[in-house]
């Protein structure tokens, strides 16, 4: 069975015109406290509201609409953070993750901007890229690590995973390569999807000639944990049902990175 | 020169040892400070179990087997336990090489009818034992013990509270433990110079005006040299002479162990605590490898055999008392690690071989690993404890840098949180009172919310609908005035006669004549209170009452901030009880023996049965169902994850608890990193954050497959159980069982 075509598309995405400009306030769906999955060390991560990426696996479809999150100013979000800063300086930073954070750049820039001038916290940025090309390059002055997914490396299937193109986020990572930032390669292994053998290889070519700023790469095996958010949100859940990665096949996808002699976990 | 070292000691026992002034005084730490060796690198060094160790774990281990399936394995019911009452005993007699059980066979109970006939009768009876006859006429015809003299002096009131679970758990039926003797002091000296000195403290005072307290504590240390002699009888049937000091490692661990064994051949204390050796007995190993007559695996072989007899101590007990503590704890806390007061780490390679005796017999929940934890740790000592607990979950931390500047350098922790420093103070264990109790007593007027007796006389209700923060305010601290005043006259009481009926003789022989005592009260239920109080001033809490009165639930309209979110406007609430119950406490008129008091916040386990004993309460808990243990934040409030709960828990103001803040933290291996090495750097890492926010005590779970596995059937138990999966955290109970299974797998293969 050709599962790509099998599944039920939920609603299309707005444009990126839907993206928020605003620097005053944002959306922000929750935070997190206390776990070290989201960058180095212990993370308080931020997750914002809004995603124009529909990914048919997605396990947080009640952060795609933007207006769904609750508004903050940037001094809310310092004050939500500031009472673990010396935490956090000593244990880790802050993530923002989302959602899609360059769904409101300005906005999250400002954030960045704060908590590491004001707070001195290690920073990273959770991000899939597509909408980099909205800010300028000192936007990332405050990143000290990007969380980059790229979550199939061929355009076609791409677009039928997130209902969006490749390119701009291929884009994206060379342009981290020539502001020689941090890459964390993050890489969602759903079997049926993004499991091939040389679709993996393709992407992990690509990630090897981005150098030595890729510090690590992480296959996060797909998990069917999502399932109870979109019968909340009252909508057909695309992979319902769908198997997750075998340790083998998990094994098998991290020895394709590894074998070019990147990190991977 | 003094008495110990002139005509005692043989000079070759401490034949390179540093410093003087611990060769004419009981100065343990002066000693350790003169003759220690700092280690600061990694776990390296660490030798495996032998053959020898795992034959005589395995040969328990049948054993072990068997009193799980029956609950108690045997019992010396023929008569009551004394240092000297039974014969040698053995797991295998050849080849072991530390000796001593508590009774003549391992794994069997001995009896104290000291604390209390009926504990002890109804403990045979539960498990299919009786007592010996004559064992019964002595303690009701002859003999008074501590819970008679107890009964024949309690109020009325105190009963009351008692009945009700307004008060809880205090130490009037059974040992009150929580003293720990200087157990390396018989290492150190031998018993023959302990004894004398002894004595001369004891001649120090015949001319001295005898009042109650003088002939007390000369009747006292006649009891403890008594109790010296019969220590030296009891290693002399295991063919031991420990009037003399040790001479090597061997014996070293030996002695100690002898003294410790002699302690829990004569209390069944609530909680018999080890102390800090450690370090200690480091001190002979290195010696002896120094010497070439001891090698790194025949030094481990030394100390997993002392842990293989420390993790067989039993007591004879009640299942209600199990049920209290849920199982059969003895806390054998060994306290390891910690920073000296001239700033060099306490940290040597025996803290190494102690925490190594959790991969090398596997993971045990006693002795209870205590690390007191410091930033100026050295990191290979951090990283390795963040890596056994991420390994077993089978250690508790304590933050040294908070406890030192009050206690000194050679303190060490009896039961869960109690520092006091060894051999030099001690304290009254008290059991906890029930705050969030007490502020229903405060709604209804001193009735009892679940039998609708009277408890605290003299009390009106409060009659409104709606609940008025400061009709409620005002009403609580006149019910905590009576809960502070009948708790503290049960304590003394309690106290008074566990001196009078069951003295704690030898370990109070390994202590100086001079020490501070501490009446240790306690609170249960501060984040329900907390809660409660945050409600009622936040949103609207109407009372729901039964025919007769009495309001028996609270309908919360709109929401309210909780305890464990790092949220000042609730959290400065439960900081605002601690101190204010203390407050009370300490405005008592009189403590037993000067005592200074104290107070924890700590349930260790009996959160689920203060529950049990408690209405439902405004914050929206239904009655019977368990507080959060602890200081922790109430199960499923603390919505912002562990770090919050942490930052929470760590604003409440040690100074207002000197006996100790519990905290319990869950984590799962996936959250703290994807590699066994960034995971002990991780949590080491949030280890220092959290000593340096003042947090005082955690408890680390990071739980492994077979607790997953468990949480599946028993879901009651794991309330908080948070699983991380690459981004966001869902509630492990809640996902279906399909996901539950998925998540094991994937939890546990990534860790290949």
């Amino acid at each position: 069975m050709d599962v790509h075509r099998a599944i039920t598309r939920p609603p299309k995405a707005h444009a990126p015109a839907g993206t928020h400009s605003s620097t005053d306030f944002g959306y922000l769906h929750s935070v997190e406290s206390g776990a070290a999955v989201d960058g180095p060390g212990m993370r308080f991560v931020f997750f914002m509201a809004g995603c124009l990426f529909r990914c048919v696996y997605c396990h947080n479809p009640d952060t795609w609409k933007l207006h769904n999150g609750r508004k903050i100013t940037v001094e809310d979000a310092l004050a939500e953070v500031k009472p673990y800063a010396g935490f956090l300086r000593m244990a880790g930073g802050v993530t923002i993750s989302g959602g899609e954070p360059l769904m409101q750049a300005p906005f999250v820039g400002e954030m960045f901007k704060r908590f590491k001038t004001e707070l001195g916290l290690h920073t990273a940025l959770d991000t899939q890229g597509y909408l980099h090309a909205s800010v300028d390059d000192a936007w990332f002055d405050n990143v000290d690590v990007v969380l980059l997914d790229i979550k199939h490396s061929d355009p076609e299937v791409y677009q039928r995973l997130t209902a969006q193109p490749l390119q701009p986020t291929l884009d994206f990572a060379h342009r981290l390569q020539r502001l020689q930032k941090k890459i964390w390669l993050r890489y969602v292994l759903v079997p049926g999807w993004t499991d091939g053998h040389d679709d993996i290889a393709r992407l992990a070519d690509f990630v090897a000639d981005l150098g030595s700023i890729v510090e690590r790469v992480e296959v996060l095996p797909f998990h069917q944990m999502g399932t109870q958010k979109w019968a909340q949100l009252g909508m057909d859940y695309p992979l319902a049902g769908a198997p997750t990665p075998t340790p083998e096949s998990t094994a098998e996808a991290r020895s394709i990175f590894a074998e070019r002699g990147l990190t991977v976990f | 020169m003094g008495i110990l070292s002139q005509t005692i000691v043989p000079a070759d026992a401490w034949a390179g040892f540093k410093g003087d002034k611990w060769r004419d005084a009981v100065d343990v730490r002066d000693f350790i400070q003169n003759n220690y060796k700092p280690y600061e690198a990694d776990g390296a060094f660490l030798a495996g179990p032998t053959p020898r160790t795992l034959k005589v774990w395995e040969t328990l281990g049948v054993l072990l087997a068997e009193e799980r399936k029956k609950g108690v394995l045997d019992v010396s019911a023929d008569r009551a336990s004394t240092i000297t009452a039974h014969d040698a005993g053995y797991i295998d007699k050849d080849i072991e090489l530390i000796v001593g059980l508590q009774t003549d066979a391992p794994l069997k109970r001995a009896i104290m009818p000291n604390g209390g006939l009926r504990m002890v009768e109804n403990g045979l009876e539960a498990f299919g034992f009786t007592l010996d006859p004559s064992v019964h006429e002595v303690w009701t015809k002859y003999r008074k013990s501590h819970n008679q003299g107890i009964f024949d002096v309690y109020s009325p009131e105190i009963l009351a509270a008692r009945k009700s679970g307004v008060i809880t758990g205090l130490p009037d039926a059974y040992g009150r433990g929580r003293i720990i003797g200087d157990y390396r002091r018989v290492a150190l000296y031998g018993t023959d110079a302990l004894r004398a000195f002894r004595l001369k403290d004891f001649r120090a005072i015949e001319n001295e005006v005898f009042n109650d307290d003088v002939m007390r504590l000369r009747e006292e240390m006649s009891e403890q040299y008594r109790a010296l002699d019969e220590l030296k009888e009891m290693a002399a049937k295991y063919g031991y002479d420990i009037s003399k000091p040790a001479t090597n490692a061997r014996e070293a661990v030996q002695w100690t162990y002898f003294a410790y064994l002699a302690a829990v051949k004569e209390q069944n204390g609530a909680a018999m605590s080890l102390g800090r050796v450690s370090t200690f007995l480091d001190i002979y190993i290195q010696r002896d490898i120094d010497a070439g007559i001891l090698t790194e695996e025949q030094a481990q072989e030394l100390i997993d055999d002392m842990i293989i007899k420390l993790r067989i101590v039993r007591f004879l007990r009640t299942p209600e008392y199990d049920q209290l503590f849920s199982g059969d704890p003895t806390w054998v806390t060994e306290s390891i690690g910690g920073v000296g007061e001239d700033g060099r780490p306490l940290v040597t390679k025996s803290s190494f071989r102690f925490l190594h005796t959790l991969y090398n017999l596997g993971p045990a929940p006693e002795p209870n690993l205590t690390v007191l934890w410091s930033t100026k740790l050295p990191e290979g000592f951090k990283n390795f404890c963040a890596k056994v607990s991420a390994d077993t979950s089978a250690i508790q931390y304590e933050n040294d840098d908070l406890m030192r500047p009050k206690w000194g350098d050679d303190y060490g922790i009896a039961c869960c949180v109690s520092a006091m420093r060894i051999g030099k103070q001690m304290q009254f264990f008290g059991a906890r009172s029930n705050l969030a109790k007490a502020l229903l007593y405060a709604i209804n007027g001193g009735v009892d919310e679940k039998s609708g007796a009277v408890v605290a006389k003299g009390f009106e209700p409060i009659k409104g609908d709606v609940l008025d923060y400061d009709e409620v305010m005002a009403k609580f601290d006149k019910m905590m005035d009576w809960l502070a005043q009948t708790y503290v006259k049960a304590l003394n009481t309690v106290h008074y006669m566990h001196d009078k009926y069951a003295y704690e003789r030898i370990e109070m022989a390994l202590h100086d004549r001079d020490i501070l005592r501490t009446m240790a009260c306690g609170i249960a239920g501060l984040s329900v209170a907390a809660d409660s109080l945050s409600a009622i001033k936040h949103a609207k809490v109407k009372v729901i009452r039964n025919e007769a009165g009495l309001a028996v639930d609270y309908k919360i309209e709109g929401t309210y901030p909780a305890y464990g979110n790092n949220d000042d406007s609730v959290d400065s609430i439960a900081v605002w009880l601690t101190e204010t119950f203390m407050k009370k406490v300490a405005a008592q008129p009189y403590f037993y023996r000067n005592s200074m008091p104290t107070q924890s916040v700590l349930t260790i386990t009996s959160n689920v049965v203060y529950g049990k004993k408690t209405g439902n309460t405004p914050d929206g808990r239904r009655a019977g169902e368990p507080f959060a243990p602890g200081a922790n934040p109430m199960n499923g409030r603390d919505t912002k994850g562990f770090v919050a709960a942490g930052a929470s828990v760590a604003k409440i103001p040690y100074d207002a608890a000197l006996d100790g803040i519990s905290w319990t933290a869950s984590a799962t291996p996936d959250s703290l990193g994807r590699t066994s090495e960034e995971r002990a750097k991780n949590l080491a890492n949030c280890l220092d954050a959290y000593t340096a926010a003042g947090g005082f005590h955690v408890n680390v779970n990071v739980f492994n497959r077979d607790t997953l596995v468990h949480a599946m059937d028993h879901p009651e138990l794991y309330p908080q159980l948070t699983v991380r999966v690459s981004g966001y955290a869902v509630n492990f109970v809640k996902l279906t069982r399909e996901q539950q299974l998925d998540v094991i797998s994937r939890t546990f293969h990534s860790k290949m």
